[in-house]
């Protein structure tokens, strides 16, 4: 079809395409689709059956027992699950907003001022990106023990604030969308620089600073070896660290199997509910600022 | 453009709601002194950047030049004390066989899923901008969703896809074709089962990102095209990817850091794989198994430097090789 289009084009009788859909491209696009959606399909209908239904049913053939299955999650453990769960919420919503805060004023800060050693802090941040979490988790946890901090909220959350991928995404869109004329008028009117942030700079940034709130939740709320090095009680645990001690517990007892797979299918529905909330947000333009 | 809307919208509102506030004789809350203020604004993020990053590094390389000592028969307090090692830690990295092994597994764990990975993020990306393709929409929503989904928790319910009692994927195969099932933990199999899990989880978001870039891109150029009787597959190929090789590079590279790093995938698998992934199937879990498990924080600090350092050497490699291939054609 392809080069029916080229041919009617060359003859000069048609410059108007037709307007059919392209077959091939559709297609490879509905088997990716496919791909992508075979794992959490499988998960939403083995979740609905007994352990002994997961071996012996065919693979996509549902189970009735999605609610005693429900309840048997609720009721593991006391409902530690649903303590995982509340974690896993404070753990990246507290540390996305506060990751977001701290971007908008050193992004802020690095776009709109000039000042000795920009440059340089700018760069060693920046290459913080680039520095293997392999080789600071490790050291993170000997340290968050030395302070005696380890087991605590704090030792997940302090790491989780700061982003240099938030910072530079902050710092370009605080230089374009916060134009200088407007600061330069505030400070004509007399605001201070710290009012004029939080009362022009950042209204003006908030778009941007939701987008640095959305990848940094899911960063946070995807995270497993940070957690897993820092946490020892199971109340304290997110769902990642929560559901992988379940599936260890399940490799000598199958029985957990239906109860990880209900967990995993729940552990992904507020993420994926948060993804439809906030789809404008969804941006992911790592080349933004060279482009403008 | 938004700059010119944007400074006509807030700039006289905003003006006149300060000046309102605003008192004279300086009672404007905390304003610091002009020249102190851009480091009142960095300050928070330097100083977690140094708890956080700057500290563990350091203390990372210290630690990897020390070693415990054991002094008479290794009883009661200060039995044990740290010492200098020089470079012993290195020397023991360097001659442990598992640990290189570990390197190159993730090596080529890398060479599959990179090339597979991008491919298809390209390949997808380029159909979510080209015309008269349908369900973009959902096609877009659908292989982006994977990115919602925790490694781990992604990785625990493909390794339960693999598992020989429950396998989907086995059961459908044998329905439809008869096949017998396929060892997902096989010595050579298991590279492409994690590896699969790798390029599930990865290929949605490294889509959206080469997506966006070619949004950014000025349709022009296409038009001009479109009226000399190009069809989408020429434009895409010929115009548009040559367009987007900077946004492809930093996927890349980025995939690349990623790979070495790997830890979430084969760890869980190792949980389900019955042996199939071992405790030292990447750098990591080696780094992992040596110090939590071994106890030995001093070698896993040297294996961490020596990880951090080829990491740096491949990603300047990756730099360098695809920064050729795509300039090298140009007139000098």
């Amino acid at each position: 079809m392809s080069i029916g289009a080229l041919t009617i084009a060359s003859q000069g009788t048609a410059p108007a395409k037709p307007r059919r859909a392209a077959l091939v491209p559709t297609a490879v696009l509905l088997l990716g689709a496919v791909y992508a959606l075979l794992p959490i399909a499988w998960v939403l209908i083995a979740a609905s059956k007994t352990n002994t239904q997961l071996d012996s049913y065919a693979a996509f053939r549902p189970g009735g027992s999605f609610l005693a299955n429900f309840r048997n999650l609720t009721s593991y453990d006391g409902g530690v699950f649903w303590t995982w769960m509340l974690n896993t919420a404070l753990y990246a919503g507290g540390g996305a907003i506060l990751s977001a805060l701290v971007s908008a004023l050193t992004g802020y800060g690095f776009a709109k001022y000039r000042f000795r050693g920009k440059g340089f802090l700018f760069t060693m941040i920046l290459v913080g990106m680039l520095v293997p979490a392999v080789v600071l988790a490790v050291p993170q946890y000997l340290l968050v023990a030395k302070i005696g901090l380890a087991n605590t909220y704090w030792a997940v959350l302090i790491p989780s604030i700061i982003s240099p991928y938030g910072i530079y995404l902050a710092r370009i869109y605080a230089g374009a969308s916060v134009p200088d004329e407007v600061l330069e008028a505030a400070r004509m009117d007399g605001s201070g620089e710290w009012r004029t942030f939080l009362r022009i700079g950042v209204p003006m940034m908030v778009p941007g600073l939701v987008t640095i709130f959305l990848f940094q939740f899911v960063a946070i709320w995807n995270n497993f070896l940070l957690p897993w090095l820092m946490l020892s009680s199971e109340n304290k645990y997110p769902l990642t660290v929560g559901l992988f001690t379940l599936l260890d517990a399940g490799t000598s007892q199958p029985a957990l199997y239906t109860l990880v797979l209900l967990g995993s299918l729940l552990s992904i529905l507020p993420l994926i509910l948060l993804f439809f909330l906030l789809q404008r947000f969804w941006r992911v333009d790592l080349g933004a600022g060279s482009v403008k | 453009m938004t700059t010119a809307t944007s400074s006509v919208q807030h700039g006289p509102a905003a003006s006149v709601s300060l000046a309102r506030r605003g008192r004279p004789g300086g009672g404007r809350g905390w304003s610091p002194s002009p020249r102190r203020t851009p480091y009142a604004f960095i300050a928070p993020a330097v100083v977690l950047f140094a708890a956080v990053f700057l500290v563990p590094l350091g203390w990372t390389i210290y630690l990897s030049t020390q070693k415990t000592q054991v002094q008479g028969l290794g009883l009661g307090a200060g039995a044990r004390k740290q010492v200098s090692a020089g470079f012993a830690n290195y020397t023991a990295v360097f001659q442990d066989g598992e640990f290189w092994q570990s390197v190159l597994r993730a090596l080529l764990y890398g060479c599959i899923l990179i090339p597979v990975m991008l491919g298809l993020a390209t390949v997808f990306a380029l159909i979510l901008d080209a015309q008269r393709v349908r369900f973009q929409r959902f096609g877009r929503i659908a292989i982006f969703l994977p990115y919602a989904v925790p490694t781990l928790i992604g990785s625990m319910i493909w390794g339960m896809m693999y598992l020989p009692a429950f396998s989907p994927i086995n059961s459908t195969l044998h329905a439809l074709f008869g096949v017998q099932g396929i060892d997902f933990f096989g010595q050579r199999t298991v590279f492409l089962s994690v590896a699969n899990i790798g390029v599930w989880g990865g290929t949605g978001f490294n889509m959206m990102v080469l997506y966006t870039a070619l949004r950014s891109l000025p349709q022009e150029a296409y038009e001009a095209a479109r009226i000399d009787g190009a069809n989408e597959r020429q434009i895409a190929l010929r115009i548009k990817l040559p367009m987007i090789r900077p946004a492809v590079i930093m996927t890349a590279i980025f995939s690349t850091i990623a790979t070495l790093q790997v830890f979430n995938e084969p760890y869980a698998m190792h949980q389900i794989s019955y042996g199939g992934v071992s405790t030292t199937w990447t750098p990591l879990m080696t780094v992992y198994r040596d110090t939590y498990t071994a106890n030995d924080i001093y070698l896993g600090a040297a294996e961490s430097v020596v990880i951090a350092l080829l990491m740096f050497v491949l990603s300047v490699a990756v730099l360098r090789l695809t920064n050729r291939q795509i300039f090298g054609g140009e007139a000098r």
